[in-house]
Formats: structure tokens, C-alpha cells, sequence
């Protein structure tokens, strides 16, 4: 086993914290609800009351928590102050989809629990007014403060209803259905299938989140769960008066009626921070979205991609940065993200878009695509930008040795470090600390090759030009062919340029033995920390993490980073 | 590409209804609610719509993921033809199973599920969506082999010009071939 404390340790310590903190917040409330002051709920409720409040101290603290990974503006501001200090910690903030994922989870299980405590409390809390005899002491207690309606212990007032009809027409259980809708609403609309094909059913049911705030906020606000006041707890104490009560009040008895009220809610206070913190977060993608974006021009790729060159004024970028962007006049509420294919040093910014969906479409129309002739410069639509924002691909002038794997078009974020290399290296003033990269493109099809073909032919051209051709090692890998091209390979392998792209590095077939790929860098590079940066599926992502793993071992170091996406 | 198939999210929400009807009659069940009968129907109403909605159906376009071991509960609900595979009787059905659930606490959640499941399933068969069953791919799908391969081949195979074959005495290691006998130039 290699090197697992580097590349996973912060992130396990991360969640082992989270765990703990849920932990301890249950078993904390689960206890307090064993009190005296709880004594005559519990005879009611018996267990089911604390196994309510547990979770529900714990879904306080995780609906706090969900909102903070998704305030992508603000992680940024704090991943820049970070990476003075440390780049591991700055790489946690990558893994923010992932926590939000994993505090949802949390909070459907907790929900869960939640829910069914409720619904043996709900059924109890009935029976004690069904069971209409005045020696059963749920019966006592369930009359009391029929008359003033404050001091009142069960919520179910009378026996003439149902805990269907009580739950709509309390607050607790009204907010109560109508979040618990809004909350299996999101789940089902952002399973994998849903968000990978429907990105727009995905993005607009996600806003149920809105409703489901406003719900938990007043939730509590009926305060239902009812405990013993603390005047009434020195007249009434349960251990000495739980008996007498056939002759609570009564003149000549030193018990009189017990007097209940709720707890105020407490959810507010555990939410309305990370609250704000979004509103602001949302007001700082309108003000950027609001600033002038110009399209300097537009190239229709084959392999239907679709390259937006823009400007505008202010905007700065690192390399494998993303941006968020809007168009108005293809949809006003949607914002998708794309990496930047320009390199920082450049005077525009490029995105290269597929064209996929629904939007990606519209978009597509929107710039001329699919018209014959050029369009003009003032018919282009207008967009909104979002970002820059920063991912993994950052770091990778971080390292002295590097490998790049980018699958399909995931090889975008690395156009903008390739160009920026380049550039970096042409302006000689630069130290530049990387000395070697090793790029791996891997494609289903020889097309989608053409604009990146261009841009490493003439990376190619430049760097042979400066004798720098040992700095970059690439292999473009076709994981599936034609059998007409296979023919065609076969005729020219003794070609010097390769036949598709046209390069000198070949082509080669097949996916890459990465065991040899790792154990060969490992061997050239010992005592080196090692990069690997991966644009791709999770699949490719779990071999080369493992990868990275078994290699990392006696010096050389190989170092997972992942984009996501 | 990427147009919205309703379906593929009414199925996520109906089988979230159907564990959501099941837990709920559990609970009502073990608990020994009152009206316990609503309850047991909750499991068995929560159980038939798991079945009926565990095995995904075929998109029109774009890969369609299975869920796993999900064959054999596809080749089950295949076999009621056109009950399954008609989305109107689908919203229907899950219409009418999701209403005796609004009678207990226990399985109201389940039952408004169910509701907003069967109104996706509407939306998708009022835009002519189906089940498909995704079956695992048949031999006899291929393309059936075309007369001429049965006949010897008439002309040689395609070649590029003699020039570009011919082994050149500089270069031999990059030859495609070896010779039995050495090349040597023409010196006589």
C-alpha cells in the first residue's frame, strides 16, 4: 500500500470529524429528553420522544451544513487564502460536491428517523385521549389546559379528530409534510440517471430547497413538544406526586396540576448564517453575471463542439480554471459550466462546448451554427459569466513532474495548461518549476481530435524549434476504431508523421497499460513528487487512484487530483 | 439527445413512494397501530410498486443504465404487455393505489409520493412515451451475412502501389515482411 496518508488522510479525518459531531449531537439530545422535566411527556411518549429529538438536533446541524459546500464564490475566496498555507487543504474544497452529497444523505436518514419517532408519538399521543378513564394517567395528563389552552401537555386537544387530520392543521405537521415532499422531490430528481440526461429537471427541482428552508425554519414554531415548566416542577414533582394523580389539584393534596409548555425553536439560529452566507453568494453571481461578455468569435469543431472566444473587461484567469455561464435568450434561469480551453497569458478566454443537450443547442443556434454563412458580430447572443473558479488543474505547476489523462473531452482543462506552459516558457523571464509532462489523451474516435490536434502540432512545431522536444511526452490512445481505418494504418505505419492527427508522437490503439505507464515515470523521476491530473470517468478515476497508490512507495510520490464535474 | 423522458424520473419518485408506503406500513404494523389493516395494505401496496417499478425501461435515446439485477423483474413486467408498457395505465394505477394510503398517518407520505409519481407518468403519456424492456443483446440481431461472402473472392485483395511495398535496402528493419533470401541491388 502506497502512499494513502497524503492523497486521502485530510479528507477521512474531514468525515471521521462530521461523524462525530452527528454522533455526539445525538446521544447528547437523546439524553436530554430523559429528565424530569420530561417525565410526564415520556409517560405519553415513553422513547419514542427522545429518538424524535435526537435526529432532530442532528438535521440542524446538517441543514446547516449543506449550504456551505455549494457556495462556490465563497470556497474560491477561501481556497486562494488557503493555498498560501497549504495546497492539501486548499484540494479539500475541490471534494465540496461530494460533502453536499454526503450531508443529504445524512439528512434523508435522519429525516427518516425523524419521521417514524413521529409517527409512534402521533399515535400515542391519540390513544392517551382515546382511552377515555379517569384512572389511566395518559388520560389525566391529556385533559390538562383544556381549559386555558397553554398549560396543555398532549397537542392532540380531543378525541374527535385523528392524527391525519392534526397532522395537517398543526404547524409542525404541515411544514413538516410539505418539507419532507420538497426533500424526496430534490433526492429523486438528482439521481445520476436524472442529472447526467435531464440537467434542467435536476437544476429547477433542486430550487424546492427555497421552500424546504422556509418549512424547517417554521417548523418548530407550534412548539409541540411540550415539557414541564420550571415553576410548575417545584410545586409538582413527578417522582413524589406521578401516583396521586386521581387527586392532582384537589384541596387538601400538596400536588397540584403540572403545567407544560414548548420549547422555543432553535432551528433559526443553526441556519440563518449559512442562509445568508448563500443569499450573498447568489447576489455575487448576479452582480458578475451582470457584467458585460463579448463573443470575439466562434469556431464550429467537428465532433459537434462548439469554441466561444470572449471578453470581458476585468476578467482574470488561472489555468483549468471554470467558468459558469448564462445566456439569456436560450434560457434566462439556467447556468452551466464549462473549463476554459485559453491559457491566462492569452488576451481573450475560450470555452469549447459539446453540444449535447437542450441548451447546448439553443446556444449553438443562437451563434449561427447552424447557418451557412458567417454571422454578424452584433447578432451574436449575449452571455452572462460566472467565475472564474478554481479546480485541481491549478496546482499543476506545483509539481515538477506531471502527468495529464484527460478521457473524451476531458482533455478541455488541459488545452489552457498546455497553452499556458507554452507561453510561460517563451517569456524566459518565467522559472518555470515543471520540467517534464507526460500527456495522455484517450478517444473513441479519430474526429473529435481536430482543434486539439491543431494545438499540439503547433505546440509540436514551436518546441522542436527551441530544442525543447523531451519536455513534452504525449500519447493520444484510440480506445475504439473503424475497421475501415484500421486498413488504412496498416498501409502507412511507416509514415514518419502520424496518419490521423498528423504527428510525430504515433497514435496508438487500445487503452494504456497504466501499471508500465506508472512503473516507467516512477523509475525515471525517483525521490520526485509526481502530479496526475485526470478529466474523465470515475471509472478511469478509481484505476489511476489505485494506481497512484501501489506506485507511490521509496521515494517517488504520485499524487491523485481529480476534476469534478 | 437530452430531451426530457418524464418516465425516467416518475420511475425514480415511484419506487421512492413504494419504500416510502412500505416503511411507513411496517412501522404501522410492528407498532400495532390502529387501523393496522391500512397499515398491512401500505406494505402490500408498497411491494407491488416496488416490483412493478424496480426494472428501469429503455430510453429512446442515450444509453439506458439498468439497476442492478433488475433481468429478471424486467422479464416479469414485459409479460404483461401492453398493462406495462402504457404510462396512462400506469398514472392510473398508482393513482388509484396511493389513495387508500391517505387513510393512516403512517402512510400519507407514501401516498402523496405515489400521487406525484402518477402525475410525472401522466405527463409522459401524454407525450407518448412507453416502456421498453432493455433485454440483453440477441445473436440473431446482427445483420444477417450477405450472399458474396459465401463465394471465394474474385479479385486480389486492395493494395497500395508496388513502390510503397517493395522493401527498400536502407530501411530493412522497418519492412513489413522478411525475405528468404538476401536483397541486394541490381549489379548486373
Amino acid at each position: 500500500m502506497g502512499n494513502f496518508a497524503a492523497n486521502e488522510g485530510l479528507s477521512v479525518f474531514v468525515i471521521l470529524v462530521w461523524l462525530g459531531i452527528n454522533a455526539y449531537l445525538f446521544v447528547q439530545f437523546y439524553m436530554n429528553f430523559l429528565t424530569e422535566r420530561w417525565f410526564y411527556t415520556r409517560v405519553l411518549l415513553g422513547d419514542a420522544l427522545s429518538w424524535a429529538r435526537a435526529p432532530a438536533a442532528c438535521l440542524n446541524l446538517n441543514c446547516m451544513l449543506i449550504l456551505l459546500p455549494v457556495c462556490r464564490n465563497l470556497l474560491s475566496f477561501l481556497r486562494g487564502s488557503i493555498q498560501c498555507c497549504s495546497r492539501t487543504a486548499a484540494r479539500q474544497l475541490d471534494r465540496n460536491i461530494t460533502f453536499h452529497k454526503l450531508v443529504a444523505y445524512m439528512i434523508a436518514f435522519h429525516t427518516a428517523v425523524h419521521i417514524i419517532a413521529h409517527l409512534f408519538n402521533f399515535e400515542w399521543f391519540m390513544g392517551a385521549q382515546l382511552y377515555r378513564n379517569s384512572s389511566s394517567l395518559p388520560f389525566v395528563l391529556s385533559q390538562i389546559g383544556t381549559g386555558d389552552n397553554a398549560s396543555y401537555l398532549n397537542p392532540i386537544r380531543t378525541d374527535q379528530t385523528n392524527p391525519t387530520i392534526v397532522m395537517f392543521t398543526t404547524i409542525a405537521g404541515l411544514t413538516g409534510v410539505v418539507i419532507t415532499l420538497a426533500l424526496i422531490l430534490i433526492i429523486t430528481s438528482s439521481m445520476e440517471v436524472i442529472r447526467r440526461s435531464y440537467f434542467e429537471v435536476f437544476w429547477y427541482t433542486h430550487h424546492l430547497f427555497i421552500i424546504f428552508f422556509i418549512g424547517l425554519v417554521f417548523h418548530g414554531f407550534g412548539r409541540i413538544v411540550r415539557g414541564q415548566t420550571a415553576t410548575s416542577l417545584l410545586e409538582n414533582k413527578p417522582s413524589q406526586c406521578k401516583d396521586q394523580f386521581e387527586s392532582w389539584g384537589m384541596n387538601g393534596t400538596f400536588c397540584p396540576k403540572p403545567e407544560f409548555a414548548g420549547n422555543p425553536p432553535m432551528t433559526w439560529k443553526w441556519v440563518v448564517g449559512p442562509m445568508i452566507l448563500y443569499v450573498c453568494e447568489r447576489l455575487v453571481r448576479f452582480y458578475r453575471s451582470q457584467q458585460k461578455v463579448v463573443i470575439t468569435k466562434v469556431v464550429m469543431h467537428p465532433s459537434k463542439t462548439l469554441e466561444l472566444q470572449m471578453k470581458r473587461k476585468g476578467f482574470s484567469m488561472e489555468v483549468g480554471q471554470y467558468v459558469f455561464m448564462q445566456c439569456p435568450c436560450v434560457s434566462q434561469l439556467e447556468w452551466h459550466p464549462f473549463t476554459l480551453t485559453s491559457a491566462p497569458e492569452e488576451d481573450h478566454f475560450s470555452v469549447h462546448i459539446r453540444i449535447v443537450g437542450d441548451w447546448t443547442q439553443g446556444l449553438y443556434e443562437a451563434c449561427g451554427g447552424d447557418k451557412n454563412e458567417t454571422q454578424e458580430a452584433w447578432k451574436l447572443p449575449k452571455m452572462a459569466i460566472d467565475g472564474p473558479f478554481g479546480t485541481a488543474s491549478e496546482d499543476v505547476f506545483g509539481y515538477e513532474v506531471v502527468m495529464l489523462v484527460g478521457a473524451g473531452i476531458g482533455v478541455t482543462p488541459f488545452a489552457s495548461v498546455l497553452k499556458s506552459v507554452w507561453y510561460k516558457h517563451i517569456q524566459e523571464n518565467q522559472n518555470v518549476f515543471t520540467k517534464k509532462i507526460y500527456f495522455y489523451w484517450l478517444c473513441p474516435e479519430t474526429q473529435a481530435f481536430e482543434w486539439f490536434a491543431d494545438l499540439l502540432q503547433s505546440l509540436e512545431g514551436q518546441m522542436t524549434e527551441k530544442g525543447m522536444v523531451d519536455f513534452l511526452s504525449y500519447n493520444i490512445y484510440l480506445t475504439r476504431w473503424k475497421e475501415t481505418e484500421a486498413a488504412h494504418f496498416r498501409v502507412h505505419h511507416e509514415a514518419e508523421n502520424d496518419p490521423i492527427t498528423g504527428l510525430k508522437q504515433k497514435t496508438l490503439y487500445g487503452k494504456p497499460n497504466w501499471d508500465n505507464e506508472f512503473t516507467t515515470i516512477g523509475t525515471k523521476h525517483p525521490e520526485k513528487k509526481v502530479g496526475v491530473f485526470l478529466c474523465g470517468p470515475t471509472q478511469l478515476a478509481d484505476v489511476l487512484e489505485k494506481q497512484c497508490l501501489s506506485h507511490s512507495e521509496a521515494g517517488v510520490k504520485f499524487i491523485f487530483n481529480k476534476e469534478n464535474f | 439527445n437530452g430531451k426530457i423522458e418524464w418516465a425516467m424520473w416518475a420511475n425514480e419518485q415511484a419506487l421512492a413512494a413504494g419504500l416510502i408506503l412500505l416503511t411507513g406500513g411496517i412501522v404501522g404494523v410492528a407498532g400495532q397501530f390502529r387501523d393496522r389493516e391500512f397499515a398491512a395494505y401500505s406494505i402490500a401496496a408498497g411491494v407491488f410498486v416496488c416490483l412493478l417499478e424496480y426494472p428501469r425501461g429503455k430510453r429512446n435515446k442515450g444509453t439506458s443504465v439498468e439497476r442492478t439485477g433488475q433481468y429478471c423483474f424486467t422479464v416479469c413486467v414485459k409479460s404483461f404487455g401492453p398493462l406495462t408498457r402504457n404510462y396512462y395505465v400506469r398514472a392510473f394505477l398508482h393513482a388509484a393505489i396511493c389513495v387508500p394510503g391517505g387513510f393512516i398517518l403512517a402512510a400519507v407520505l407514501g401516498c402523496v409520493c405515489l400521487g406525484i409519481a402518477s402525475l410525472i407518468y401522466l405527463a409522459a403519456a401524454i407525450r407518448g412515451e412507453q416502456w421498453e424492456p432493455i433485454l440483453p443483446w440477441k445473436e440473431s440481431a446482427r445483420k444477417p451475412v450477405g450472399e458474396s461472402i459465401k463465394l471465394p473472392p474474385q479479385n486480389p485483395p486492395p493494395r497500395p502501389p508496388a513502390e510503397m511495398r517493395r522493401k527498400r535496402a536502407e530501411d530493412l528493419e522497418a519492412a513489413a515482411y522478411v525475405n528468404p533470401i538476401a536483397v541486394t541491388a541490381n549489379d548486373d
